[in-house]
């Protein structure tokens, strides 16, 4: 028979409020096993703890339960407590009366009933739980960054700068993301390839940081500390020892219609090409969807013109298998497509962009040469409008729901640098809210009102119509003064909504990190481990989690090295010893387990057994503690009903269900 | 014992999982987000840890209807446990279709950690649906009666 | 409950919106046709409702000059259909008058060549029972 201790807190009022403790702890004593029951404000605290270590040693406890909050909070805290007192941690249960019970119900005596009847339960539990010891798993000291942006480079350069080898594996031919495609940054204006570059070029000269450019993650197995990750790396058709980089085979290649993906499609690229400039590796890709050699067979003189003999078209993709202790996604985002949206004829119009567009067309390197014109026919625009929240705060299914938090900063750094270089181009700004929280944020944007005359109007556009002489007629709402407004505009440009980067999902479920309604990933707490997936060993930088600007980006990209470099410097993690194993009377050997094992930690052996006394060798499943995960397929499967799991048993379970329905 | 008709109050066990629908339970609580009290939930650590003779037990205990919880289909912390666990149900739940626990007592629910609306959502529509469906007859261990 | 209220709610009942929804956008307002007709404007039939003053609503031109082209109610990004709300308090005034509004053989009378098409359609939609 155990000695179990029931220590029921208070929560301050977010327990004591709605349920009665005292009471709580009085039902508890009636409880089979319970030696020792008491209430106190808060269980957690130094004292709290210091209570539940006395009452273990005073009354010799074999068990105990806290009746708080969700164990996902704080039961790690009281089996520490528990472990100092001598006790084992695994002899204490949570019966969560708080987010379960308190917070959610209004009426006391309900609530009470509620709680009771939940530390029931888990009093039943602990009357069957066992003392476990956990095992140990060796950490290999390598870490793989997902995703080659400012938040995946900051990342790697972090855990490199600490000694550890990283990888990084982007899917583009070069490494820069989103940032590389801004012209300019706010709030500071500075030009966004003359901060950026320097990372880059810091990223791929450190001799801890190897990266692989157009290459995906193509199947994670493994667990925290031990990651196995094999990575595709596509074919380049271009030898990457060989090639110079002299660009001459991109000058050459007739094919040079295929849209730039660099420039979001405003202009073509040749088939073999580098995204950008400042490309790195500077070595060029060759699309064979956009490539003559590979549609037709005829051509190859880029093969021709290449001195180094570096392009190979018969270069095939390759899977390099790697393993990992940490992993660190940055997947980044991506603007919304706007198909949904064809009251700002977007499809219709050349000349109606979004922002990051925009970006391209005020770019030095973009398809205009940095030159504000229109699209569609090249001359200069007298009137912008820019439309704020396309596509973000709509609770309908066109749009995001979230706040996509940097729209609001980089229209009012274009309208400013509209104005600053073209003083006679009118710029007009249609908001709902304009939300500037952040250090100097305010101030940029009355800056854009006050020193530019940027003409802000409160309310939405519904309606932009191209117009027969190529003017767009844009009709919207002044909520202030109350009035429709009919505005001819040369341009308009679309405040487009962000989402997270579309194969995150995919990634997401390789890794089995989870994620939320709008495909971000989750954190494993949003207030307190916001860079941490609640996956073990799985960590998140950049727009992946959130909408972030590049400041935001960089601090959790540091975090999240911070974080991973802190698990790399174990040398052994303690594994959960909540792991299946098979009794060896009942199990007949039949291979069900090791079928529906996800990890493979389920092998066969043959074994001498003493069944009532009849002595035989028998074929009986082996559970690999280290690779157990504990999920409990396995003792579902087992029709024999041989497989349990340590922890939550058969019998623990069935004795909370009858707790229950008592 | 009075033959006056007593309030009908369920008993209604809810599986969660411990790394979606757990921590879901702990988002509706965490934004106040209320249902019935009627329902007391279990931490599995994947809703394939419940096996079908847990679900059993609880109607046999008197239990007037059983839920369980998991991740998203493809989310499974464990990668491929709710595949199991919905084939397991799915054969479990019509079994008791056919002898006679109303497929209204059974369900099965997928919920993310980022979910708090929709558990509390789901609590209150499942609970509703006992209230509709009355009391559980069949299957009950009449030594478990008062 | 006072009657106001009761209309407030009535119209929310009606309409099946939930005006608190709304976020001040303007959409509504930036996307009606009819907009330089109406003496309340398609974002305010929002914060009228919210603010019970029902009997405003109901005496307004806007009551009869709104178009039901549903413009407001496709655009919203918040659902929050202020077109509905100006339908439902139209069905208001209709209740209390107990008769369709339009009896169909009164139509070749009100007929007027510079009538929008769209006008006799949603009103042949609405009050044709």
């Amino acid at each position: 028979m155990q000695r179990i201790g029931v220590f029921v807190c208070h929560c301050g009022s977010n327990i004591a409020a709605t349920v009665d403790v005292s009471k709580v702890a009085e039902m508890a004593l009636m409880e089979p096993g319970v030696v020792h029951a008491e209430d106190y404000q808060y269980m957690c605290s130094e004292a709290g703890q210091a209570k539940i270590a006395a009452a273990i040693q005073e009354k010799n406890l074999t068990g105990m339960v806290v009746c708080s909050c969700s164990p996902r909070m704080h039961e790690a805290t009281f089996r520490k407590a528990a472990e100092r007192a001598g006790l084992n941690p695994y002899m204490v249960e949570i019966a969560n009366i708080r987010e379960h019970c308190s917070w959610i119900h209004k009426d006391v005596e309900e609530a009470t009933k509620k709680a009771v009847i939940l530390m029931r339960a888990a009093i039943a539990k602990v009357n069957l739980n066992a003392p476990l010891q956990p095992g140990e798993s060796r950490v290999t000291k390598r870490a793989l960054v997902i995703g080659g942006g400012i938040a995946g480079i900051q990342t790697a350069i972090d855990i490199a700068d600490a000694g550890y080898e990283v990888d990084i594996v982007e899917k583009t031919p070069s490494i820069g993301g989103r940032m590389s495609q801004l012209d300019k940054t706010f709030p500071t204006l500075d030009c966004s390839a003359c901060i950026l570059t320097p990372k880059m070029v810091e990223a791929s000269a450190h001799e801890k940081i190897n990266i692989y450019t157009y290459s995906e993650v193509e199947k994670v197995s493994g667990f925290v500390g031990d990651f196995t990750v094999d990575i595709r790396k596509k074919a380049r058709s271009v030898d990457m020892d060989k090639c110079t980089g002299c660009g001459v085979c991109q000058e050459k290649c007739p094919s040079k219609k295929a849209p730039s993906e660099f420039n979001r499609g405003l202009n073509t690229r040749s088939a073999i090409y580098t995204p950008f400039a400042q490309a790195i590796p500077n070595v060029p890709v060759i699309d064979r969807e956009a490539c003559i050699k590979f549609k037709t067979g005829k051509c190859g003189l880029c093969a021709k013109v290449c001195q180094a003999g570096a392009v190979d078209y018969e270069q095939k993709d390759e899977i390099v298998t790697e393993k990992y202790g940490a992993i660190v996604v940055a997947t980044g985002f991506d603007t919304i497509k706007l198909d949904q949206y064809d009251e700002y004829a977007y499809s219709q119009s050349k000349d109606v962009i979004t922002s990051l567009e925009l970006e391209r067309v005020m770019n030095a390197a973009g398809p205009t040469h940095g030159h504000l014109e229109r699209l569609s026919d090249g001359k200069a625009p007298k009137e912008i409008v820019f439309i704020q929240c396309v596509g973000s705060r709509c609770s309908d299914d066109r749009g995001k729901p979230y706040c996509s938090k940097i729209c609001c900063m980089y229209t009012a750094k274009h309208a400013m640098l509209i104005r600053d270089k073209y003083p006679d181009v009118n710029v007009t700004v249609f908001y709902i809210d304009v939300r500037t929280p952040g250090k100097n944020f305010d101030e940029f944007y009355r800056r854009a009102v006050e020193q530019y005359g940027v003409n802000y109007i409160k309310g939405q556009v519904g309606k932009v119509i191209p117009q027969p002489n190529g003017k767009l007629l844009v009709q919207g709402s002044d909520l202030l003064d109350n009035k429709q407004i009919l505005k001819e505009a040369d341009m308009v440009v679309l405040a487009t909504a962000i989402e997270p980067n579309p194969d995150v999902r995919k990634i997401a479920t390789m890794l089995t990190a989870s994620i939320d309604t709008n495909n971000f990933l989750t954190e494993a707490h949003a207030k307190l481990r916001p860079v941490e997936s609640p996956t073990a060993g799985i960590f998140l930088s950049g727009v992946c989690q959130g909408p972030k600007d590049i400041p935001e980006t960089v601090a959790q990209a540091g975090a999240a090295a911070v974080k991973a470099i802190g698990l790399l410097a174990k040398d052994k993690l303690l594994t959960n010893p909540c792991t299946a194993q098979s009794d060896i009377l009942l199990c007949n050997g039949c291979s069900t387990c090791e079928n529906v094992c996800p990890y493979g930690a389920i092998t066969y052996e043959d074994k001498e057994v003493n069944d009532h006394g009849i002595r035989e060798t028998r074929r009986i499943a082996v559970v690999n503690s280290a690779l157990c995960q504990g999920c409990g397929a396995c003792t579902v499967a087992c029709p024999s009903g041989a497989m349990d799991l340590q922890g939550f048993s058969n019998r623990q379970i069935i004795a909370e269900v009858d707790a229950i329905c008592r | 014992m009075s033959l006056e008709k007593k309030e009908f109050k369920p008993k209604i066990v809810a599986f969660c999982c411990n790394w979606c629908s757990y921590a879901g339970a702990d988002l509706a609580g965490s934004s106040r987000l209320t249902y019935p009290a009627d329902v007391k939930i279990i931490r599995v650590p994947c809703s394939c840890r419940v096996n079908p003779m847990f679900i059993l037990r609880a109607f046999e205990k008197g239990a007037d209807g059983v839920i369980m919880c998991g991740c998203h289909p493809g989310d499974c912390h464990y990668s491929t446990g709710n595949f199991y666990a919905r084939r397991r149900m799915t054969l479990l739940f019509s079994m008791l279709d056919y002898i006679g626990v109303e497929n209204g007592r059974t369900r099965v629910e997928w919920v993310s950690a980022a979910e708090g609306v929709k558990f509390s959502e789901t609590m209150n529509s499942f609970v509703e649906k006992i209230y509709s469906l009355g009391e559980n007859v069949r299957l009950g261990d009449l030594r478990c009666k008062s | 409950m006072s009657s106001e209220k009761k209309q407030a709610e009535l119209i929310k009942e009606i309409s099946g919106v939930n005006p608190l929804k709304c976020m001040k956008c303007g959409k509504c307002s930036a996307s009606c046709p009819s907009y330089n007709e109406m003496d309340i404007k398609p974002h305010q039939f929002v914060s009228y409702v919210i603010n019970e003053d029902i009997e405003s609503l109901v005496n307004s031109k806007s009551l009869w000059k709104c178009l039901s082209c549903f413009a407001c109610v496709e655009r919203c990004p918040r659902d929050v259909k202020p077109g509905k709300l100006i339908d439902a308090a139209r069905q208001i005034v209709v209740r209390q008058k107990g008769q369709n509004y339009l009896l169909a053989d009164e139509i070749p009378e009100l007929l007027d060549p510079e009538l929008p098409q769209q006008l006799l359609v949603s009103a042949f939609r609405r009050y044709r029972r």
